[in-house]
């Protein structure tokens, strides 16, 4: 069954959330997503940008109450 | 993905211009690209063993920084390290008018490199300076 995570990276700036999420990439399965919580508007921007260029899937990128919820799928 | 090859010369001991590197070495390292950081001058003291003071700040922007939760240059070059596969090279030069020791410096830099070398192996990449 594919799982999902939750990183809480909120209150830093970039690219912590970013880091946080590489990190915790390379400790996932193929098929299990990320949930990167992040205040940095920044980050809500970069982050698929990375997953873009480095081939992974990005789910959704929501903003509930100035917290961006960008969740990722590990694609490979 | 990209096979581009960066080298980052680092010689400022600023607090902006250490972390514009940090950032640029990172984010460059984790994105597939090749990623070669050379630290000399001013920049290569704030590599000693367990040095954790902020840099001095430039201007305003480096002190708002530093009452803002900034990832600390120092964590992010190590990032570049760990999940990137970059390589920080301590200027030979800087090191023997330091009097500094290999084994005084974070253990996450490669062996000192020296301008020639860096030189050579920076040919065809982007270079970064800081």
């Amino acid at each position: 069954m594919p799982e999902k995570k939750v990183l809480d990276a909120r209150n830093t700036f970039c690219p912590g959330p970013l880091m946080e999420l590489i990190a915790n990439m390379k400790l996932i399965n193929v098929g299990d997503e990320l949930e990167v919580l992040s205040t940095d508007k920044g980050s809500a921007n970069d982050v698929p940008e990375w997953v873009k260029k480095v081939g992974h899937q990005m789910v959704s990128t929501t903003e509930v109450n100035g917290v961006w919820h960008i969740v990722v799928r590990k694609a490979k | 993905m990209s096979s581009t090859k960066i080298s980052i010369m680092v010689v400022s001991g600023s607090r902006e211009r250490l972390q514009m590197a940090a950032m640029v070495a990172s984010v460059g390292a984790v994105s597939g690209s090749e990623v070669t950081v050379f630290l000399s001058m001013n920049a290569l003291s704030w590599f000693l063993k367990g040095k954790r003071r902020q840099a001095p700040a430039e201007g305003e922007f480096g002190e708002t920084m530093e009452s803002k939760n900034v990832p600390p240059f120092k964590d992010l070059f190590q990032k570049a390290v760990e999940l990137g596969d970059a390589k920080i090279y301590p200027c030979s030069m800087a090191m023997d008018v330091l009097s500094t020791k290999r084994e005084q410096l974070e253990p996450y830099l490669e062996e000192p490199l020296g301008l020639t070398k860096f030189l050579s192996d920076a040919a065809g990449s982007q270079v970064w300076t800081f």
